[in-house]
């Protein structure tokens, strides 16, 4: 059966220039680019070029990219680090829409560390509340970790703006960049943002690497304790084959941002304007300017996600919801929730995420394949009736 | 992906007894819109008590569909005697199991069976006896200890896992847990 893959917040498909990137790499060129020999040193070289083009994608300097194991691993890493910085400030800032990588930790420092959090709220349309997040950084406030682009929604936060409130302030900025790469224009040296989260597997990069941008002058400790590798910030032998593949994707990246703002923008707002023309009770959740060009997140009334999901996965339709079904656990999601939508249709929410592999046909199979689905399951709910939700 | 036998998930592509019944005479409604599964049971019974025809409507996911569905295949020409000895486990073995985060849906089934068969009988509902534990969920103390007791549960997530409670804020969590306690440590007397 054909795939139609638009679940790419999720992950994506390994580009085939990484693939090809990278296999030599898994094959006869498995030297330790620590090792003294000519054999080692190739491989090394490789990284160099990995990093600078890592490095090209967000305007860093090469030496100021560490490579990890993933987007969770630099969040942690990030979070971690700046509270081993500034031991006596006992406060730190997130929102309340983050990725449990940010979420969790800093539910965890809470509750096991005694650090004083603010979840800063969203409003309906997801935006940060900018007046409140402000007036709680305070002087010990240890770091503000802010996404650059929801993961659910595609909403974006204004990070340049935050991150030169918190210079200002002298306090620790750091952005998990993980779904904004590749889809808008990063740029360290003009934000100011002291770290950043990238995440390989969301850029047609294998799964399994990670990076941490760590701006020059922060004195950074590392979160795994080893070797000298990455300058000492993060111990074990690299993952070489994987960096390499994240290289090589980042330059792509770099390439196809223009198409992620022309074609793929073009692809989701076809989309998302022929299902709400196509299907009554249906409704965006997000910002509609302040938005990734990539995604839609769109709640059906009075339907439950994850049987939305399981009709289209019969026609290999590939998307995912923000039900409380499909996560295990009984709310829906947290960034709904924090945005207040109303249960009537966010129990009922699908996200699709497209990438530059979609096409517009693919855009009529899912509008031609989700109305009946719709149809179907409103037929079955008691809360529908003549249109409407009762 | 949930781990759904195959029986779930051909009841769920393929409900049995779906839609709503003009000329029932029996009613029941379990669940609601804000805790993202609802089921509406309609029954027609017969001067001997017997369900003569059954249909429903739920709002939820697949195993809220295919325990629906799964219910009315198993009450059809019943009689109501027999019908109201129904549990969520029955309902969960027709369908060869359900997964355990899911065996909520099969005591929604069982809850909207015995409000229906009270609603013919004209046994009024009243507000759910107990005190009130999970605000989010609704749940009462009695309804955790009944099912505790039915189910030999020794953990809150399991609790969870039956009714929901709990698993909105979290905040009733300590409460379930003295429940499970007294309950477990009085079937040790």
């Amino acid at each position: 059966m054909r795939v139609i893959y638009t679940d790419n917040n999720a992950t994506t498909k390994v580009a085939d220039e990484v693939l090809e990137e990278m296999l030599p790499y898994f094959g006869e060129l498995y030297g330790n680019p620590s090792s003294m020999h000519t054999f080692g040193d190739k491989v090394d070289k490789k990284i160099k070029q990995a990093r600078q083009r890592v490095a090209d994608l967000i305007n860093a300097d090469p030496d100021e990219i560490v490579f990890t194991s993933c987007g969770t691993e630099s969040d942690n890493s990030a979070v971690f680090s700046a509270i081993n910085a500034f031991p006596e400030k006992k406060h730190i800032i997130t929102s309340k829409v983050e990725h449990p990588a940010i979420n969790k930790l800093y539910q965890h420092l809470q509750e096991t560390k005694g650090y004083e959090v603010t979840f800063v709220p969203v409003n309906k349309k997801g935006l940060l509340d900018l007046d409140l997040l402000y007036d709680s950084m305070t002087d010990n406030t240890a770091i503000v970790s802010l996404m650059w682009a929801n993961n659910e929604t595609g909403v974006l936060f204004p990070i340049e703006e935050i991150a030169k409130k918190a210079n200002e302030k002298g306090i620790l900025f750091h952005t998990d960049a993980v779904q904004a790469a590749g889809k808008v224009s990063i740029d360290v040296k003009k934000t100011g943002v002291t770290m950043l989260s990238l995440s390989g597997h969301k850029i047609h990069a294998p799964k399994g690497v990670g990076v941490l941008y760590i701006k020059k002058g922060f004195k950074f400790s590392p979160y795994l304790i080893g070797g000298h590798q990455e300058k000492g910030r993060r111990g074990g032998t690299e993952n070489t084959v994987s960096i390499i593949g994240l290289g090589k994707a980042c330059e792509l990246a770099r390439e196809n941002l223009p198409v992620m703002n022309t074609k793929v923008r073009e692809l989701r707002d076809y989309l998302q304007t022929r299902l709400l023309e196509a299907i009554p009770g249906s409704s965006v959740n997000g910002d509609l300017d302040q938005r990734l060009p990539n995604t839609l997140s769109i709640g059906f009334d009075a339907v439950e996600g994850e049987s939305i999901l399981l009709m289209l996965d019969r026609d290999g339709i590939c998307a995912s919801s923000g039900s409380a079904c499909t996560s295990g656990s009984l709310e829906p999601s947290h960034v709904l929730m924090a945005m207040k939508v109303p249960f009537k249709s966010a129990h009922g929410s699908i996200r699709f995420s497209l990438s530059h592999y979609n096409t517009k046909d693919e855009m009529d199979i899912i509008i031609k394949a989700l109305v009946p689905v719709i149809q179907t399951l409103r037929d079955m709910s008691p809360f529908w009736k003549d249109g409407k939700v009762i | 992906m949930w781990d759904y036998t195959d029986k779930v998930k051909e009841h769920f592509l393929k409900p049995r007894n779906v839609g709503e019944m003009e000329d029932a005479n029996a009613i029941g409604e379990s669940g609601s819109l804000n805790c993202g599964d609802a089921l509406k049971l309609f029954l027609k019974v017969n001067e001997n008590e017997r369900i003569t025809d059954v249909t429903f409507m739920t709002f939820g996911c697949a195993s809220a569909v295919a325990s629906s569905s799964a219910l009315t295949e198993i009450i059809k020409g019943m009689t109501l005697d027999d019908a109201s000895k129904v549990t969520n486990d029955d309902i969960s073995d027709y369908l060869g199991g359900l997964p355990k985060a899911k065996m909520h849906c099969s005591v929604m089934g069982q809850s909207a069976l015995k409000k229906a068969i009270a609603n013919y009988r004209g046994v009024q509902i009243m507000a759910k006896p107990g005190k009130l534990v999970c605000e989010c969920f609704e749940v009462t103390d009695l309804e955790i200890i009944a099912v505790v007791k039915e189910n030999g549960i020794k953990t809150t997530e399991i609790v969870t896992d039956y009714l929901k409670a709990g698993g909105g804020c979290g905040q009733c969590l300590d409460r379930i847990e003295e429940i499970l306690e007294s309950v477990n440590a009085e079937g040790k007397v």
